[in-house]
């Protein structure tokens, strides 16, 4: 019975991390309001995005027409910032506050990173919005953007539903 | 200070705190940043029909959630108490460009002259919201995240499969702005 609880724990685990590279690995259970404080990371991202102009449709076309080194700049930046604190996080086994280990799962490749990256490319410079810069152009007040939010919840739903047939 | 604040940040000075979401998000709580996950998390919760793909547990990814929430009042915040008094500094021969097309307005971050509720029906506007919002949703998941979860999660974590996807994003995106963006502007 523990056995059979263990697999289907570990089948569902497979279909969340099935084409997401973020998922929860986090074993504890918490109750709802533990959540907030991630609330309040994506505060500070929302402002970043907005003071960095990188949620500007303009912005975008200047990288893809190389007119401007801001936003490789920006993400750039990013990666070497974030690929350092990773790298210090596995030296030192930096904990979570709660105390518990911190994990990396490898990503497998399969096709789709092409074909779906050339879409999500063309998506990308038409909106000029990847998904995060789709919440804060909302809150911005930009509010026809919630029809490409939807849009692109449409998109994931369809991708789901044909899941099957595509390449892979 | 406060007029630091209300002009717009630098790349030197953003693009380090954005890297820096990476090992907050680690350290409060083992989760990996990557925000195109939501927008699956919206269809489990609200039209799973029965898609393997959607059956999962989403109560164990709210945090997710709560993360775009955050996002979103981020972006209010920033326009109601640190807004931009001047129009974005772009370069000039863009702004020429665009010209040719009928989009003057550079007030905002959106280009009010395509992406308006006024604009929607019309083709450009059409194609620009509701085909690439589809694109980015279809592409991301597609692909298996987005900027956020491959260009910056991944490739920090050196994963060479989130390489592949950021260089077939950018290839997209090139062919896009070039060669494609201005067949629709001009419609």
């Amino acid at each position: 019975m523990a056995n059979l609880v263990e697999q289907t724990a570990q089948s569902e685990h497979d279909i969340r991390a099935t084409d997401s590279i973020c998922i929860n690995e986090s074993q504890k259970q918490h109750k709802w309001y533990y959540n907030l404080k991630y609330l309040v990371v994506g505060l500070f991202f929302g402002v970043l995005f907005v003071k960095a102009e990188v949620i500007s449709w303009f912005r975008i076309q200047e990288m893809f027409r190389l007119q401007s080194f801001h936003m490789y700049g920006i993400i750039g930046s990013a990666v070497l910032v974030g690929m350092i604190s990773v790298w210090l996080i596995k030296r030192y086994r930096i904990k979570t506050i709660l105390g518990e280990a911190i994990t990396f799962t490898d990503k497998k490749f399969n096709k789709g990173q092409i074909y779906g990256g050339l879409i999500f490319g063309l998506g990308w410079g038409l909106t000029g919005a990847c998904p995060g810069p789709l919440f804060a152009q909302i809150g911005m007040g930009a509010t026809v953007v919630i029809v490409t939010l939807i849009s692109a919840v449409a998109g994931t739903w369809v991708y789901g539903r044909f899941r099957d047939q595509l390449p892979h | 200070m406060l007029e630091i604040i209300k002009q717009p940040w630098p790349w030197y000075v953003a693009g380090p705190l954005i890297g820096l979401t990476v090992p907050a998000l680690l350290i409060l709580g083992n989760k990996s940043f990557g925000i195109s996950s939501s927008l699956r998390h919206v269809c489990a919760m609200c039209v799973p029909a029965k898609i393997p793909f959607f059956q999962y547990d989403w109560k164990k990814e709210l945090w997710n959630m709560f993360f775009v929430l955050g996002i979103f009042f981020g972006g209010m915040i920033a326009v109601t108490f640190m807004g931009n008094t001047e129009p974005v500094q772009l370069n000039p021969s863009l702004v020429k460009e665009l010209s040719i097309y009928g989009v003057t307005d550079f007030s905002s971050l959106v280009p009010v002259d395509l992406v308006s509720w006024d604009k929607l029906l019309m083709l450009p506007g059409f194609i620009m919201m509701v085909g690439g919002g589809f694109l980015v949703g279809f592409g991301a998941r597609y692909a298996g995240g987005c900027t956020s979860g491959h260009a910056i999660m991944g490739l920090a974590t050196l994963q060479w499969p989130s390489l592949v996807a950021t260089v077939c994003f950018m290839i997209g995106g090139f062919v896009m702005a070039n060669w494609i963006l201005p067949f629709i502007l001009m419609m």
